[in-house]
């Protein structure tokens, strides 16, 4: 059995795949990857199944020693990859062998980066979901993020995956501002026209309370025209809620199964993927599209990602 | 009347009322049981809430307007009044002193002895009107309102995980360790979440239960059956 070593944690890296649905109804988040594309992207390059479970590392990544020859691939954040300290190519199928030494340097740009390998990594499906959630101390490797000295096992995958690169439009381009596109939400009656408006034409800033469950935003109040409690219900991936402070608050990965708040908005899917790679300091901006225009960037996405 | 709204491109919510109700629960949970068993497509999951249900789906698969037809011709002409019986579970509690920290707060408050909050703690049955908040916590209806008692003013930092409290005009069970002001009176044996255990939870949204007091010497019992996975839960099957 193949297996990885940890050397150094980084600051929060996690095994993440797509997430642990089916089980909102108990009020069990459903975790996954912030940045789905990018996960999906790295296991197509070591030719894994999409959703196979990743490592997610978050600003600053770990160092990982290889204990068998295998085949890995790292996508999202650039954080200056190395391996036994020689720089290596983001977005392409990397040949490791045993010994060698995977480390990050400087964030280039992004802020997660997701490392592939072949065959996956072995840790128990937990209610159908490799993923950690964090709070809940479930899922990943023993419900925590890496820490030193960690050892993680490794699928053996019996075939060589071919070695692949991305095509240069399958690799997005990170920024340190943003404009999310976003569907109304259901309460956006909740909100004065001046509430609204600085929604929808304010650059906001991620605040220091960013992390896989939510992004708090700061900038602009916007103002309710009363209340601002609904009776809980459900919230997704993207939900955007405005507590009675007037900040809004980005529902992420890790979210609660329900909210309290007004949900002014929601993010479109395949905007959240780039909205999972800011980080605090970052600008972020809203557009507002409807349905039929969100599915179209989806299968657009979609498209891109299945292109060889 | 149901009302429907997008939440984003990937979701949407079925609105049965304006409340939290019997009549609106009745609602939501009917709907949610029927849309189940249709095995819709592209349909990945229902949350049912107090007063609505989200729909999570997969828009590579189906959009809002193709589900909103096939839901409609499910829901609306659904009859809610054909509600049946639902499931009762028993759900010992030790009231005992360790479990009890803050008993003679809720006693005192209403001006009742420690003895008379558990009797009346116990003598309701509870519907669960949803879960929420932290994995498998039940969000309960019923409580008297003889035993309101606010939340403390300095929550405690890990409240472990099977502690009974009461909050406002609400009684709850903490299915997970996690900080809380809830005032604590007692506390079950059983896991109402364990990941590892199939099922997973022990109690769903619609359920009806009803605390059972009992003693430490039962109280270890029961946690020793638990922990060797022989405990059977009590429980009065509905014909739901």
């Amino acid at each position: 059995m193949a297996k990885i070593k940890t050397i150094k944690s980084g600051i929060q890296t996690t095994v993440q795949d797509t997430g642990r649905w089916g089980y909102q109804q108990y009020g069990m988040p459903v975790s996954g990857a912030m940045d789905t594309y990018s996960l999906q992207l790295a296991n197509k390059l070591v030719g894994n199944n999409l959703n196979e479970a990743c490592l997610e590392a978050t600003i600053n990544g770990p160092t990982i020693q290889f204990e068998e020859d295998i085949y890995i691939s790292l996508c999202g954040a650039n954080m200056q990859a190395k391996i036994n300290n020689a720089e290596v190519e983001m977005y392409k199928t990397l040949a490791v062998k045993t010994g060698d030494i995977l480390s990050f340097g400087e964030l280039i740009n992004g802020s997660r980066t997701y490392i592939a390998f072949s065959g996956g990594i072995k840790v128990p499906v937990i209610m159908g979901s490799k993923s950690t959630y964090l709070r809940g101390n479930i899922g990943g490797l023993n419900g925590r993020q890496l820490k030193a000295g960690d050892e993680l096992e490794i699928g053996n995958s019996s075939d060589e995956p071919e070695i692949k690169k991305a095509t240069s439009s399958q690799i997005p381009d990170y920024k340190d501002s943003f404009t999310a596109r976003i569907i109304a939400g259901p309460e956006s009656g909740y909100f004065t026209l001046n509430g609204l408006e600085k929604f929808l034409y304010s650059e906001f800033e991620l605040s220091d309370q960013c992390d896989r469950m939510g992004y708090r935003l700061s900038g602009a109040k916007i103002e309710h025209k009363s209340t601002a409690e609904i009776i809980s219900s459900g919230i997704t991936f993207g939900s955007v809620q405005v507590p009675m402070h007037g900040e809004s608050i980005i529902m992420m990965a890790d979210r609660q199964t329900t909210g309290g708040y007004p949900r002014i908005a929601n993010v479109i899917s395949a905007d959240l993927s780039y909205i999972a790679q800011l980080k605090p300091g970052d600008k972020i901006r809203f557009e507002e599209v409807k349905l039929d225009v969100a599915y179209k960037i989806l299968k657009v996405q979609r498209n891109l990602l299945n292109q060889d | 009347m149901l009302k429907y709204f997008p939440l984003g491109d990937s979701a949407f919510l079925i609105k049965a009322g304006n409340d939290i109700s019997l009549n609106t629960h009745l609602k939501i949970k009917s709907i949610t049981d029927k849309i189940k068993d249709e095995n819709i497509d592209g349909i990945i999951e229902l949350t049912p809430a107090y007063n609505e249900i989200l729909v999570s789906y997969n828009p590579l698969k189906i959009n809002y307007v193709g589900l909103l037809e096939k839901i409609k011709s499910i829901a609306e002409d659904l009859i809610i009044t054909e509600i049946t019986k639902p499931d009762l579970i028993y759900i010992p509690v030790c009231y005992e002193s360790e479990f009890s920290p803050d008993i003679e707060i809720v006693a005192e408050r209403n001006n009742l002895t420690a003895k008379e909050v558990i009797q009346i703690h116990c003598s309701v049955d509870y519907l669960v009107y949803m879960l929420g908040f932290t994995p498998g916590f039940c969000y309960l209806g019923g409580m008297s309102e003889q035993i309101t008692t606010p939340r403390k003013e300095n929550p405690r930092n890990k409240i472990e995980a099977g502690s009974v409290g009461i909050a406002g005009n609400q009684t709850g069970i903490y299915p997970v360790d996690s900080p809380g002001g809830w005032q604590l009176i007692g506390k079950t044996p059983l896991k109402l979440f364990d990941p590892e255990r199939n099922p997973e939870f022990l109690i769903e949204a619609g359920n009806y239960i009803r605390f059972a007091p009992v003693s430490k010497v039962e109280y270890d019992k029961i946690l020793a059956e638990v922990a060797n996975n022989e405990y059977r839960l009590k429980k009065e099957r509905g014909n739901g």
